[in-house]
């Protein structure tokens, strides 16, 4: 290997590693938030790949219909919650019904300015963006809001049913086939004897460019710092007057965003399929994993790592990409467990 | 009594009858949903159980049966030979896993389960010599002399033998000297270590245990089939596995049957249903399938068997088979000082919680630990039972440094000790939170209680646990459910299970908050009585008048050092404690 392929392989793992870095840091949030192992997340970056390609193909994409069947279903058991609790009134009924029915309407209406030849990239783009950022907090109110309590380990089951569910409506609504979205930077240049892609430039500063708005967004707003403390203590930041409900909601429909970002980037670089998501996100939870599930800027050098090794073992040996992958994480799990061999986990309380 | 006898004989009936009524497909979903079954009930034990989630069930499935298909087909081994080596096998491997992982978190046992499966599914489809992702078929059928089982009736009275033997180890682990620490240990580390658990090497016994079981799976899957490949051992299959645990009820052994049953049949069903209605197979039947998972999670939240089960009849309770007395712990008899502390310093970064430190107890003698909130008591008293380790210093149990030991180790030394925020297991009756202390005084093991040899022993156990209950004043509760006594009850009932290990010094940290005035006075005449029979005993406390009429020696701790010591008496009247307590003068 020379070193023109070495530069540009390591430039393609950064590449894939930047956005394994924003799913990680989305897993790792999700987690400390809400306890939730969210299977899901790549399927955030899948939808908004395809729902953008689809776009491309000149049609209206079928995520619009998902995201109005999801509000509805979800505005309904909103309605029957508070049926139970005796609070069906104006008051309570207004905000579920403009997050549920009119923001997937609004978005419905506008979709059709995505269809067409003609309309600019941007425009499919944002579009893309909000409708599968829109489902997030419906299907919080569907999957997770029931059993917010319940162990992490039911939560996880919920999770991967759900991952069931979109994995197999993807396949109804993008159809079998890979799809690439088109690239939205110009053509290759050369800075001194590297050759750089855009593209390259594109996804690694925009990934940085999110994660120092996530770090203001947790650092500084108020929003962000009741997130801080529901990760901390769900009780102690319920009593502070912190709605856990409010709290998981934001958390997955942030994750939502960060997932669709992703799809936007990584839709041009690779053939993204109704279940490539699962893949992606597991290599994010494996870079979640190497930081430990808490510590944000170990997780984002893993995911990073995760990404380089991948492109590097691809290279050499394809069919055995992903065993080099995982097989790989085996010493740093072993590094760990040295570095840092005494975990109370603190049993669950249950009943 | 009815109960006990109907909810495994009529299931039984049923899967004895089955194959005689039923057509040779409907046997053919049994024989996978109990194949399925066998596989979740390792899951049962190990994240139902003591919570710890494993993503690699499927790849133990697929190396069972790779294992036995090459075996026989390769090596022409018999199959039996086949079944006792891939079992060996996957324990093997599920040991290293196990070993690497399980010292930390539990989600680290995850990622490497993860990386296990995903690894095996690629591995195994890259392989030419074993068939790639194409499969590898022709395997034999087993036989037992010149009877072949083959076809799906001879291979359904393998299967169901396998599996009832399997729920029968299973339930008789967790109703076992060994299931009562894999029980609390869900409840934190700390509890089961406090009387001595080995806590990691349970969790790697029951994660082998879980590997071997579904090895089991594996190679019955193998011989029904005669044919595999890698696609039902991969990480979506254990992730199905994982989810018929959750959605049957994943501590419960009834709970892997019908978790197994419902998904397995659900599916199936789906698959029939869906290509009907649509016309076309493999789009909609997953998206129904999760959506009715969803549904069942949102109206059962710990699964359908709890749910079913709460419907039933309750058990009544039988007579509790006692039979005594559990043999005393062998230990020289103790005069003189039990434990020495000599200048013990406790620093966390620059905070010193514990400097200085230095007093002793002798037998017979109850001492007071006290001070001030934040005086570093608790710091204290943990470095003693071994839950925090020293910075400098020493600590003595009857001549022999114990600082720098586990906890387990310095309570098999004859240490016992309650906890400040109680941790007890709040699922189990009172006897058996009791009955965990005694974990030292037997040693019956993973084999000899999966296969009930432990009868005695236990007999004698809860001949103990009751007696201790009587001794504390609880004798008569030993029935109830632990988790439904009032929080002074829960405290008593720590000070039994501390008990039923018999020590040598007994560590209470605030054994009269939350008790009522009658119940505190028991609890001193039990302390005077104990320390009669010649039991050191270290109480940190913050009750006052509790601590001055039970007490024979005072320590008052301010600040991580020692303010002062002696009789309560003299205690009580030291210008430098009444500054502590109430504040100087000036």
């Amino acid at each position: 290997m020379d070193f023109q392929i070495f530069a540009f392989l390591l430039q393609d793992g950064i590449t894939m590693g930047a956005v394994y870095v924003l799913l990680a840091v989305a897993l790792v949030m999700v987690f400390n938030v809400t306890r939730i192992i969210y299977v899901p997340q790549g399927e955030f970056v899948s939808y908004t790949a395809l729902t953008l390609a689809t776009f491309e193909a000149g049609q209206r994409p079928a995520t619009v219909w998902l995201l109005l069947g999801a509000g509805a279903v979800a505005f309904v058991m909103e309605l029957l919650s508070l049926r139970a609790a005796g609070a069906l009134v104006a008051r309570r009924i207004a905000p579920p019904a403009g997050l549920y029915l009119a923001i997937p309407a609004l978005l419905a209406a506008l979709s059709g300015a995505g269809v067409g030849a003609d309309r600019p990239l941007v425009v499919k783009v944002f579009l893309s963006v909000c409708i599968v950022v829109a489902l997030a907090p419906a299907l919080y109110r569907i999957a997770f809001r029931p059993i917010a309590d319940a162990s992490a380990l039911t939560l996880l089951v919920a999770a991967i049913a759900l991952h069931f569910v979109l994995v197999g409506l993807a396949l109804h609504m993008f159809g079998p086939e890979g799809l690439r979205t088109p690239a939205f930077a110009g053509e290759s240049f050369k800075l001194g004897f590297l050759t750089v892609s855009p593209q390259f430039l594109w996804v690694v500063g925009l990934s940085v460019l999110l994660i120092v708005c996530l770090f203001i967004f947790f650092g500084r707003s108020l929003y962000g710092k009741a997130l801080r403390a529901s990760a901390v203590s769900r009780r102690g930041a319920h009593l502070v007057g912190i709605s856990t409900d409010f709290a998981g909601s934001l958390t997955l429909t942030l994750a939502a965003a960060i997932g669709a970002v992703s799809g936007v980037l990584i839709g041009p670089l690779t053939n993204m399929k109704f279940d490539s998501g699962f893949l992606l996100g597991l290599k994010g939870f494996v870079g979640a994993i190497i930081g430990g599930l808490a510590v944000y800027p170990l997780a984002a050098a893993g995911a990073v790592f995760v990404g380089v090794l991948e492109t590097f073992a691809s290279f050499w040996a394809s069919a055995y990409k992903e065993v080099i992958v995982f097989t790989l994480i085996v010493p740093i799990l072993i590094w760990r467990s040295i570095a840092q061999p005494h975990v109370d986990d603190e049993g669950e309380a249950e009943e | 009594m009815t109960r006990r006898i109907l909810v495994p004989a009529v299931p039984l009936l049923l899967a004895i009858i089955a194959p005689f009524v039923l057509s040779s497909y409907a046997v053919t979903m049994l024989n996978y949903v109990f194949i399925n079954a066998i596989v979740v009930l390792g899951l049962v034990l190990l994240t139902g159980v003591l919570g710890l989630i494993s993503f690699g069930q499927a790849a133990f499935v697929g190396v069972g049966a790779y294992a036995t298909a090459w075996m026989t087909v390769t090596l022409g081994l018999s199959p039996w030979l086949s079944l006792v080596l891939c079992v060996l096998v996957c324990g093997a491997i599920a040991l290293s896993v196990g070993a690497m992982t399980l010292r930390m978190g539990g989600h680290y046992l995850a990622i490497a389960t993860l990386a296990w499966g995903i690894s095996f599914y690629y591995v195994f489809g890259n392989l030419r010599a074993l068939g790639g992702f194409t499969g590898f078929g022709n395997i034999p059928a087993p036989s037992l002399g010149s009877w072949t089982l083959a076809g799906e009736r001879s291979m359904y009275a393998l299967i169901v033998l396998m599996l009832v033997a399997s729920i029968w180890a299973c339930v008789n682990l967790l109703d076992s000297r060994v299931g009562r620490a894999m029980r609390s240990i869900r409840y934190g580390a700390a509890l089961p270590e406090s009387f001595g658990v080995n806590v990691p090497r349970i969790k790697l016994t029951v994660f082998v245990l879980a590997a071997m079981l579904a090895a089991a799976s594996g190679w019955l899957y193998a011989h029904l089939q005669g044919y595999i490949n890698p696609s039902p051992f991969s990480v979506t299959v254990s992730i199905e596995y994982l989810f018929m645990a959750v959605i049957g009820g994943a501590a419960q052994i009834a709970g892997a049957l019908l978790g197994a049953g419902v998904v397995t049949l659900v599916r199936d069903w789906l698959q029939d249903l869906m290509t009907a209605l649509v016309g076309q197979a493999g789009n909609f039947e997953v998206v129904v399938f999760g959506v009715l998972m969803l549904i069942i999670l949102n109206r059962a939240k710990s699964g359908l068997w709890p749910f079913l089960n709460s419907m039933l009849p309750k058990p009544s309770r039988c007579a509790l088979p006692l039979a005594g007395p559990l043999p005393k712990v062998k230990r020289p008899s103790s005069t003189g000082n039990v434990l020495e502390v000599r200048a013990a310093r406790k620093n966390f970064g620059g905070l010193v919680a514990v400097n200085a430190m230095s007093f002793e107890i002798e037998a017979g003698q109850i001492l007071g630990l006290i001070g001030p909130n934040g005086a570093g008591k608790s710091t204290m008293f943990n470095l003693i039972s071994g839950l925090l380790s020293l910075s400098s210093g020493e600590v003595v149990f009857r001549g022999r440094r114990i600082d720098g030991m586990s906890s387990a180790a310095i309570a098999k030394l004859g240490i016992s000790r309650t906890f400040q925020h109680v941790k007890i297991v709040r699922s189990m009756t009172v006897l058996e939170n009791v009955a965990l202390g005694a974990w030292l005084r037997t040693s019956t093991g993973f084999v000899r209680s999966a296969l009930r040899l432990d009868r005695a022993a236990e007999k004698a156990v809860f001949a103990d646990a009751l007696y201790q209950l009587e001794r504390v004043g609880l004798g008569d509760m030993h029935g109830a459910r632990s988790g439904a006594l009032a929080l002074g009850k829960q405290r008593i009932l720590e000070i039994a299970r501390a008990l039923a290990s018999d020590p040598v010094l007994l560590l209470l940290d605030e054994p009269a908050a939350g008790l009522r005035a009658l119940e505190k006075r028991a609890l001193a005449d039990l302390l005077v009585n104990l320390r009669q029979q010649g039991l050191a005993i270290l109480l940190v406390e913050h009750d006052m008048d509790f601590v001055m009429e039970v007490t024979d020696k005072l320590v008052v701790m301010n600040f991580g050092e020692k303010l002062a010591s002696g009789t309560p008496m003299e205690v009580q009247s030291n210008p430098k404690v009444l500054e502590a307590y109430l504040g100087s003068d000036e």
